[in-house]
């Protein structure tokens, strides 16, 4: 399937899914659908450095934040809608990628997964510091009375307009994987230095994945201020962020652009039910447990199962 | 502001308390991560769980923190060999140390962090000392003891390790294992033995730097993940695999956080080290005592 056939059907599928889901008359679902969605899109975003390149991006909570935050300073400063907010914050993330991949990106990966993961207390000292968006206290964006296309809450269209992020998150990460630059992507995870040999410009593509994924991670966190109508740094910095972004992929499988898709419908809902059944620390402990048992028992995730099962099958 | 000079001593001498500290919680990762390429972002755990151990045990018995970390680093140690097996067994023996390892290690820190939530709760817990509150004055300059007593501590921890590692024949095989470890197998020795020996010593130093931490400040679980930074970046700074680096780099660090918090803000100290670490990332990767 082409690509862009493939963006017309993912996009038309979010569409019409977004306009047929409207009718469920439990408001609960909308809540809990948005951050499944929510999910999808970090574990996708990661996958693009994590899955195809091998780098580890311990800072998914980070990027997740500077969207969150972006949005949160334009509608202090302009009242900007939230259209503004997601192409900025999605702007303003893959430019802190860009300058996080161009100074570590040189060293050994080991030295970027550690730099991502102080970029995150750095950038929640910073914002706790930081008044015009709340400090510490948090800060209030208030949902716009008038909705469009008709919906009864705000909380509808929020949840709308992460569906269709979600498709647009999916559709980049399969034209990545699929053009001549994932392959060098993948030529990076598997050998950097026979990449290089080779005449790869790893540094550009790591540099270019890293910011791709970043702008994505933000782009997540643009609608999230909506969600509540309120933000504040250590739920938007929150640690669940980072283990659930790498946890997904990681269970679903690293290697395709459904494995991440795989793990965070899997996983999300596992965690919407236990929260609500027994408690929001057993459903962090759950993903805990689960991402330690995948990568020492299955390494390859659940897609791996299925092209285990592909393999015998066709034999 | 007007700066007094004892307000300036205040800060060095805090810093330099501090940075001793510092460098207890650091010796473990400069071997594990310096040494043995072993990039064990879990270690912060170790501390808080060392931490938790010092606290139950004071709390129950009235037993002196620092004594009991010592009397249970046996165990620590033990839990280091065990570690490093399932380690060396999933992923460094089939090379997927790089990207499953590191998560896998993400995931022992988030899982220690969240059991002990569940267990004890987000409460922050201390210790009691006969020494916690004692104050010795020089003149102007205070010597607090509750950062004297875990300072003195750790000299001695850091310095036995850095005499261990190049006084002993075990020792100087572990830096052998950090040069060349095809090397190390041609002269007999089975290089998977001596990083098991050597991580497992590793975690036992974050056991005991854990009960210099409660003894210092007010512990609860979520605080681990602020140490992270903290211990790669002395680490990085000092120089991997050195230890009297490790020593310098946590000075430098602990004086840095001190004047931070004494003329910006206790606020900003946490963020100094981050910076410090971005700053040494950026532009000098082999750090001050570098190879």
């Amino acid at each position: 399937m082409s690509n862009k056939i493939f963006a017309v059907v993912t996009l038309t599928v979010a569409i019409a899914l977004a306009a047929v889901t409207q009718l469920i008359p439990n408001d609960y679902f909308f809540t809990a659908a948005y951050t499944v969605l929510l999910f999808v899109i970090l574990a996708t975003a990661w996958n693009i450095l994590g899955g195809y390149t091998g780098y580890v991006n311990f800072g998914s909570a980070a990027f997740f934040a500077i969207g969150a935050y972006t949005t949160v300073f334009f509608y202090n400063a302009f009242k900007a809608p939230l259209p503004v907010g997601i192409v900025a914050g999605t702007l303003v993330a893959g430019l802190a990628g860009l300058g996080l991949g161009y100074l570590t990106l040189r060293l050994r990966g080991v030295f970027f997964a550690i730099a991502s993961l102080a970029l995150a207390v750095v950038l929640y000292i910073f914002v706790v510091n930081w008044d015009y968006v709340g400090g510490a206290r948090g800060a209030y964006v208030i949902q716009p009375r008038e909705i469009p296309f008709g919906l009864p809450r705000y909380i509808h269209l929020i949840y709308a307009v992460q569906l269709v992020m979600a498709a647009f998150a999916l559709v980049v990460a399969r034209a990545i994987e699929k053009s001549t630059l994932g392959r060098g992507l993948a030529a990076i995870r598997d050998d950097e230095l026979a990449a290089e040999c080779s005449g790869v410009p790893t540094l550009k593509l790591k540099i270019f994945s890293t910011m791709a994924s970043c702008a994505l991670m933000g782009m997540a966190g643009t609608t999230f201020p909506y969600y509540l109508s309120y933000i504040e740094p250590s739920s938007a910095f929150s640690l669940s962020y980072a283990v659930n972004s790498i946890a997904m992929p990681l269970i679903g499988g690293m290697m395709s652009w459904m494995g991440p898709l795989i793990g965070a419908v899997l996983l999300g809902s596992v965690q919407q039910l236990v929260q609500v059944t027994v408690s929001s620390a057993w459903n962090l402990l759950i993903v805990g447990v689960l991402l330690v048992l995948f990568v020492t028992l299955a390494p390859n995730g659940i897609m791996g199962w299925v092209d285990a099962w592909r393999r015998r099958k066709g034999r | 502001m007007e700066v007094s000079w004892a307000l300036l001593a205040n800060a060095v001498i805090a810093g330099l308390l501090l940075g001793g500290f510092y460098a207890a919680m650091s010796v473990g990762i400069s071997i594990s991560f310096g040494m043995l390429d072993v990039v064990n972002i879990a270690h912060p755990a170790f501390i808080i769980l060392g931490s938790y151990i010092a606290y139950i045990v004071n709390d129950r018995f009235g037993f002196d923190p620092i004594v009991v970390s010592l009397v249970v680093s046996p165990l620590f140690f033990l839990l280091g060999a065990a570690l490093y097996r399932v380690y060396y067994y999933c992923f460094e023996r089939r090379g997927q140390e790089s990207l499953r390892g590191l998560a896998f290690f993400f995931g022992i820190l988030f899982i220690t962090e969240v059991a002990l939530v569940l267990v004890f709760g987000v409460d922050y817990r201390m210790v009691s000392t006969r020494y916690g509150d004692v104050t010795w004055r020089a003149g102007e300059v205070d010597f607090p003891m509750r950062l004297v007593v875990p300072f003195l501590v750790s000299m001695v921890m850091v310095i036995g390790v850095q005499l261990f590692l190049t006084r002993t024949f075990f020792g100087r095989a572990v830096l052998a294992v950090a040069q060349d470890q095809l090397a190390l197998r041609l002269m007999g020795v089975n290089p998977v033995r001596v990083k098991e020996l050597a991580f497992a010593l590793s975690i036992a130093t974050a056991g005991v730097a854990g009960s210099f931490l409660i003894v210092i400040q007010p512990v609860q679980p979520a605080i681990g993940r602020e140490f992270i930074g903290l211990v790669f970046a002395v680490c990085v700074l000092g120089g991997m695999g050195s230890i009297l680096g490790t020593l310098l780099g946590a000075f430098v660090l602990g004086l840095a956080e001190s004047f931070t918090s004494t003329f910006f803000g206790p606020s900003w100290a946490p963020a100094v080290s981050f910076g410090l670490l971005l700053a040494t990332l950026a532009f000098r990767p082999s750090g001050l005592l570098g190879r």
